[in-house]
């Protein structure tokens, strides 16, 4: 008896260490991971995107990292400090950071970095405020700006703020076609560019040399182009694939839960903050009326599509600001189906049936290229404002370009439309309701919405260095716009990342894929 | 000299052809709606009108269209295909990256269609109402009227989930090189269903030619004349009525080059096969202008090889066309 005892203690401890020792992060492997859209180009410093920000996020090392809560974390500078007035931020940065030829990172690489951002990126108010940067020493660097602007910290974040090595980039020839833009990529991040196939993969290894000690735990990165989903979920089934980020196919996504093997999660796209919604051409008539386009929200049942279209993936969306944003709030106007306030309101503006019960005839255009986060709920438009008396006709655009140019001549009655966040609300939330931003261009202010107090609200709280009063500001923005209505938010984007049962530590921080994969490591099963 | 003069007057039309075709996809390009620079704005998740503005003028888009193609057509003359929008890589470097693969992928298809079609058809022939004749024309029907992505879905159900043996994506596992015989093994095991849907309906063509053109060549007076000299059957079947059944094979084959390569997209997206007409479908998306217009050019270069070789080989086939 005692002997069985005895045994069967010695049999748990040995099955405790097992567990134990299978949780102990492993050096080694490759990850395989698969995109949607093909990576064109790796300079984060000058383009967006996830083609670009997910393998640029892991060539680059940024100032500062974030975690899953929004802090920001010392990356290359060990510590950073604002100045009281707001108006200046100081880097203290790392001295043993080099890059991968093994030039060291300097407060100069930082100052042009930053420069070179400001002057290139496409989010152009992420660093507009800064005036300079002044490096007093090699590791230190000043962003000195014209006024207060608290995105910055999230500006600097891995996929934002790519420190470049100005002895490759500083060479003088342009910038945004500089040929190392895609080939022979130098940046001091912990993965460095082996072999860049467009279109199909690209190779990504260990920097040896890397600057935080005994990191990443990866040997190799390799990012495979899937641009069918359902190619995607087949090579995930069959382990060949175990890691796939920014995956909204809902159908996909049911099955891939129900496959032992794969795990799906909705963490790390907090940062990423991508909003579908119903966009309302303001300027043409009877979208110009609050009562018009108030209707089309009472009428449109936004469970309905959350939990049949969306299989209860995505969240419904508020208001302008995503739910994961420190800045969201839940305060405001809300809309849920009422079919008879609907025909109300639709009645008061004007707008009666005729004999054949149609009130109303409109257009639906779509932003292409999302199957379920924007064609098949145009399509669902169509019977849901029918019940109304409004008549859908859905275009269908033949392709992204083809959209786009609707979009920037407001050739469009309603479009589907979606933006993405990108860490701050001036970054990405802005550009759709600041009166100053009506632009012909696509994924600007293209429901033309003017409410001078909106633009009021959004520049004061863009330069408003009190996190609590920044609050309000937004707050109040969100109950403005959630009465206007410019136009109507549907959902939350399903974004998920799924990943087989072998890959440990996925990268769940507010900018997941999007930032470096230090900690990722992989198991045998 | 005949041939070097046959050769030279080949060599001239096909440069006024490359010129017409370069001229008419130019212009047929830019009647789709949309530019380069709103779809990279769309890519980047917008974009500052100065920077589209800058853009523009980069690439010459603020020019009248004729203006444009007239650039083009002097930089195309000094042996430069521009730079891709998109990637920001030369046009040339990135077609020959991908022309291996389209290379493959078509040749494969090619070689298997041809060689199975005709052997399919000559076995066809021999007892034009058998079984075997049947159901190959069953067989045939239904590849020749099966559209090649659906072809191609079909195969990738069958093969991903039914009987996972063969992979469906890409040309290569995603790995990093295991040493020049691994990786030919690799390419040749993705190589497999890729190329058996191109080759199917290629297949089906030339296995119902070769038995149209055997039963006719079969019934003709030499054929008789052989037979009754009393030659053996094996060598009356193949030498006198095989060797004159196939010319109308080899001239559906210099034809229909081009659709097989216009196959080779459909295939390669299916697949996911990193060749030309992937990135000719991507480019079409994108409004690439030079790098489509770079694909054009090579797509109507390889369809005019591909000719001159028919050509070739009539000559090699049938002795009275080269004294002719």
């Amino acid at each position: 008896m005692r002997r069985a005892i005895a045994a069967l203690i010695t049999t748990l401890a040995v099955a405790a260490t097992a567990t134990a020792s299978a949780q102990e992060p492993r050096r080694g492997g490759t990850l395989v991971m698969g995109q949607s859209t093909g990576t064109t180009s790796f300079n984060n410093a000058v383009g967006s995107g996830t083609g670009i920000m997910v393998p640029g996020a892991q060539i680059f090392a940024s100032p500062v990292m974030h975690d899953d809560k929004w802090n920001p974390k010392p990356y290359l500078a060990e510590s950073w400090e604002l100045s009281p007035d707001a108006l200046s931020m100081t880097l203290h940065l790392r001295k043993d950071a080099i890059f991968h030829d093994g030039k060291p990172v300097t407060s100069e690489d930082v100052a042009f970095s930053i420069l070179t951002i400001r002057d290139n990126h496409p989010f152009n108010t992420m660093l507009a405020p800064v005036e300079r940067v002044d490096t007093p020493d090699a590791t230190t660097a000043i962003i000195r700006l014209k006024h207060p602007h608290p995105a910055l910290l999230y500006a600097m974040g891995p996929p934002l703020m790519p420190i470049l090595p100005k002895h490759i980039y500083g060479d003088g020839r342009p910038i945004k076609t500089h040929p190392n833009n895609s080939r022979d990529v130098v940046g001091s991040g912990p993965f460095r560019l082996v072999e860049f196939k467009p279109g199909d993969q690209i190779v990504l290894e260990r920097f040896d040399r890397f600057f935080i000690k005994d990191r990443p735990y990866l040997d190799r990165i390799i990012l495979k182009t899937y641009p069918d989903s359902q190619t995607s979920i087949l090579e995930l089934e069959a382990g060949r694939l175990l890691l796939q980020p920014f995956f909204n196919r809902v159908l996909e996504l049911d099955r891939a839960k129900a496959n032992p093997q794969l795990v799906i999660t909705n963490e790390g796209y907090a940062a990423v903050g991508g909003i579908n919604w119903l966009l309302f051409n303001n300027k043409r008539k009877p979208f110009d009326d609050v009562r018009v386009r108030q209707a089309f929200a009472y009428a449109i049942d936004r469970d309905f599509i959350v939990k049949a279209l969306h299989k209860g993936l995505s969240k419904v969306a508020t208001g302008p600001i995503h739910s994961g944003f420190p800045q969201y709030s839940p305060d405001v106007t809300k809309y849920s189906l009422n079919l008879k306030k609907a025909e109300e309101l639709l009645d008061a503006a004007g707008l009666k049936k005729g004999p054949d019960g149609i009130r109303l005839k409109v257009t639906c255009d779509y932003y292409p290229g999302d199957e379920d986060g924007q064609k098949r709920l145009a399509e669902y438009m169509k019977p849901a404002l029918k019940r109304v008396g409004i008549e859908v006709e859905v275009r269908a655009p033949a392709d992204f370009a083809a959209w786009a140019k609707r979009m920037a001549t407001k050739d469009f009655d309603i479009s589907m439309d979606a933006a993405f966040a990108w860490g701050d609300p001036v970054i990405g939330v802005n550009r759709t309701y600041l009166s100053t931003n009506i632009r012909p261009l696509v994924f600007t202010n293209n429901a033309q919405y003017e409410n001078p107090r909106v633009d009021e609200l959004l520049n004061a709280a863009g330069r408003e260095p009190d996190e609590a009063k920044r609050k309000l500001l937004y707050g109040e923005f969100q109950k403005i716009v959630t009465a206007d209505l410019p136009l109507f938010w549907l959902t939350e984007l399903p974004y998920h990342t799924i990943y087989n049962k072998r890959v440990h530590n996925p990268p769940t921080t507010i900018w997941g894929t999007a930032s470096p994969m230090l900690d990722v490591w992989l198991s045998d099963k | 000299m005949a041939l070097i003069l046959f050769l030279a007057r080949r060599l001239f039309y096909a440069a006024i052809l490359v010129i017409a075709v370069l001229i008419l996809s130019f212009l047929l390009i830019r009647l789709a709606p949309g530019d380069p620079v709103d779809t990279l704005a769309g890519q980047m998740g917008g974009m500052t009108e100065e920077i589209r503005t800058d853009l523009r003028r980069e690439y010459g888009l603020d020019k009248p269209t004729l203006a444009q193609l007239g650039i083009y057509l002097e930089r195309f003359a000094s042996g430069n295909l521009g730079y891709s929008y998109f990637f920001n890589l030369p046009v040339l470097s990135l077609i020959l990256q991908r022309l291996p693969a389209t290379l493959l992928l078509v040749l494969t298809a090619l070689v298997a269609a041809v060689v199975s079609g005709t052997t399919l058809g000559v076995l066809a022939s021999r007892r034009p109402n058998g079984l075997l004749s049947q159901f190959i024309t069953v067989i045939s029907v239904i590849g020749y009227s099966a559209p090649v992505f659906w072809t191609g879905m079909l195969l990738i159900i069958l093969f991903a989930s039914v009987l996972p043996i063969l992979p469906v994506s890409g040309m290569t596992a995603a790995a990093v090189s295991g040493g020049w015989l691994l990786d030919s093994l690799d390419v040749a095991h993705h190589l497999v269903l890729p190329a058996l849907s191109l080759a199917v309906v290629y297949l089906a063509q030339y296995s119902r030619l070769t038995r149209a053109s055997m039963l006719d060549v079969l019934g003709s007076d030499y054929v008789r004349t052989a037979r009754a000299k009393g030659l053996e059957e094996r060598k009356v079947f193949f030498k006198h009525a095989f060797r004159n059944a196939v010319l109308p094979i080899i001239t559906i084959v210099g034809l229909q080059f081009g659709n097989l390569l216009a196959g080779a997209i459909v295939v390669e997206t299916v697949f996911n096969w990193p060749g030309l007409g992937r990135l000719a479908f991507d480019s079409v998306l994108r409004r690439d202008y030079p790098t489509l217009l770079g694909l054009l050019f090579f797509s109507s270069l390889l369809v005019i090889v591909a000719n001159q070789l028919v050509d070739v080989c009539y000559r090699l086939a049938d002795p009275r066309i080269k004294a002719s």
